[in-house]
């Protein structure tokens, strides 16, 4: 019995050890991450760093505006989320509650390797089909556009979208629906007025996950969005090139020499990075915890 | 059920890749691990070279041939731009950097900090040529022109003989070697515009330019294809176009060396490696890549 007993607490403490190791990484990252970032600000003052609005990290007189790019992620960020919300709510809608069991099995694999395809991929084709094609619609001196960048993400992010909406829609309890066309509404009128409103907590988190996704994405906006660092006007700036915080991390870091200012400027950017998908998180978190439907 | 079957053939496609890239590990270990026991010396068996995306495809062509002329010797290269190359022979990671730009005295303090006494070699020379789209009617640029374009006060094709139409202006990264030598030869003491388009690579800049009818960018010459024009360049002694002839004559203005850099007086393999790039044979090679003999 003890020697049992010893055993099943030795494999728990394992399991313990490995799923603390996460939160010890997580921490670790942190740590290194806003410890360098921080050491910006011995040099730069705060101030300048979060409302400057110039980033010549070369320059003789090298500045340090974070602006630019926040506002660059914010932008693209934005238009990618206005271009899968919709799109990811209605494939959703359709996969659990229109589609055949047979028609929706048959799309559900496509969305998870719509999820697999390298970033590299999509910038590639973004590069070669996408921009050209956004040069000549909107008569552009280049393609190369938030807008452009904005189309990509939202295709990214609609595997995230799609897949915890389409759980979230499925897992509201028949008898509301049921309820709903016992009255005499619609299949329709039931979607929109009972089914995604009951929905609606893990709705959003999902969208907030997209946001999460999108924001981060490097590769594929480094290769569309021409990267000007150059604040983007509002609304006409979505036909500008910009530049996201993620590409002017890995555009700088290859040249940077380490211990210099722009050194740590790339890691305190790195840090609002951080920072920024980690409170989307949490509050991806906190809605689907506060919302969850509670009817049984 | 359907799409169980899907993610069954996917799982076993990927498991399949993943063995094939064991497979071809182990056989590379395998041949490197026998002569090492009789060879102690880790740096006779295979060097590293890393550096310049320039000079790459260079570096890459030499160590292939370098490779079948010495089957039991071993060249690693790879890119990611001068700094990373400094940066990584200053760590004692490579045994050569490539670089497409001299070493900064920065670099140089940070190397002696280390312990490494860089040695440059000239191992090549390149023409950077500026190119637009082949509908572009603009063919000369002077030195002055060039410079507008890219600091920001010429901003329409018409300004420098051409349509009236918005310049596109294509840089690279800063990480890049041809960013820096362009704004040192061209910009001279200026910025570059804030709003020029940051390209991550070389073919980013051709793909966007043959593309883009309103675009202007600056390549290595060995990037130069059909899908792009080359513009003639004035520094003040007449339009020169970059051809090899001008390049190698020096006529051409846009032209820098190509450099490798080791730490002291290169010995073993890594002398062996660069003997070879300066020998005759090795130096025909650099021609057939795109580039300039030095010799």
């Amino acid at each position: 019995m003890f020697s049992r007993n010893y055993r099943e607490k030795t494999i728990e403490s394992v399991l313990f050890a490995v799923s603390a190791l996460t939160v010890v990484i997580l921490f670790l990252i942190c740590l290194f991450l806003f410890r360098d970032g921080l050491t910006l600000f011995e040099d730069v003052p705060f101030l300048s760093f979060v409302t400057g609005k110039f980033w010549y990290p070369t320059s003789v007189n090298a500045q340090f505006g974070l602006l630019p790019l926040f506002l660059g992620s914010l932008i693209v960020t934005a238009g990618a989320i206005l271009f899968s919300v919709p799109l990811g709510i209605a494939s959703a809608v359709f996969i659990s509650e229109l589609a055949s069991p047979k028609v929706a099995d048959f799309l559900k694999p496509f969305v998870e390797i719509l999820a697999g395809v390298p970033s590299v991929v999509y910038g590639f084709f973004g590069l070669v089909v996408l921009v050209p094609f956004i040069r000549e619609t909107f008569n552009l001196p280049t393609g190369q556009t938030a807008l452009t960048g904005s189309i990509m993400l939202g295709v990214m992010a609609l595997p995230t979208i799609i897949s915890i909406s389409e759980d979230a829609i499925s897992s509201v309890p028949g008898s509301l629906k049921q309820g709903s066309l016992a009255l005499g509404a619609t299949r329709w009128q039931t979607i929109y007025k009972v089914t995604v409103p009951a929905a609606l907590s893990g709705i959003s988190a999902a969208v907030m996950l997209g946001m999460g996704r999108a924001i981060g994405e490097t590769m594929t906006v480094m290769m569309v969005t021409g990267n000007t660092a150059i604040i983007p006007s509002f609304p006409g700036g979505i036909l500008d090139p910009v530049r996201t915080m993620t590409a002017t991390i890995a555009l700088e870091m290859g040249e940077v020499p380490q211990g210099s200012d722009h050194f740590h400027a790339l890691f305190a950017v790195g840090s609002v990075l951080f920072i920024v998908t980690f409170l989307i998180n949490l509050l991806a978190d906190a809605i689907k915890k506060k919302y969850r439907f509670k009817v049984d | 059920m359907a799409h169980l079957k899907t993610y069954a053939v996917l799982t076993v496609l990927l498991m399949g890749l993943v063995f094939l890239g064991i497979g071809c590990t182990d056989n590379e270990a395998g041949e490197e691990g026998a002569p090492s026991e009789e060879v102690p010396a880790a740096e006779a068996q295979g060097i590293s070279i890393k550096g310049s995306d320039t000079v790459l495809p260079l570096a890459q062509y030499e160590a292939e041939q370098f490779m079948i002329e010495y089957p039991d010797k071993s060249v690693t290269v790879t890119g990611g731009g001068s700094g990373v190359g400094i940066a990584a022979m200053i760590d004692g990671e490579v045994d050569i950097a490539t670089a497409s730009r001299e070493m900064k005295d920065s670099e140089f303090e940070n190397a002696e900090a280390n312990g490494i006494t860089p040695l440059e070699h000239v191992v090549a020379f390149d023409g950077i040529s500026v190119v637009v789209n082949p509908e572009n009617p603009v063919s000369e640029l002077t030195f002055d022109q060039m410079r507008g374009i890219y600091n920001g006060s010429i901003s329409n094709w018409n300004e420098v003989g051409g349509e009236d139409k918005e310049i596109a202006v294509m840089s690279r990264d800063s990480s890049s070697g041809t960013y820096e030598y362009f704004k040192e030869a061209v910009l001279l003491e200026d910025e570059y515009r804030p709003d020029a388009l940051t390209q991550p690579t070389t073919g980013a800049i051709v793909s966007e330019v043959s593309m883009n009818p309103n675009a202007i960018g600056y390549i290595g010459v060995a990037y130069l294809d059909d899908s792009v024009k080359a513009v003639s360049v004035d520094a003040g002694e007449g339009f020169t176009y970059p051809s090899p002839e001008n390049i190698i004559s020096g006529d051409y203005p846009l032209s820098r060396p190509l450099y490798f850099y080791t730490d002291g007086e290169p010995g073993g393999l890594t002398k062996e490696f660069v003997d070879y790039v300066m020998s005759e044979e090795g130096q025909n090679l650099i021609l057939e890549v795109g580039y300039f003999p030095v010799q």
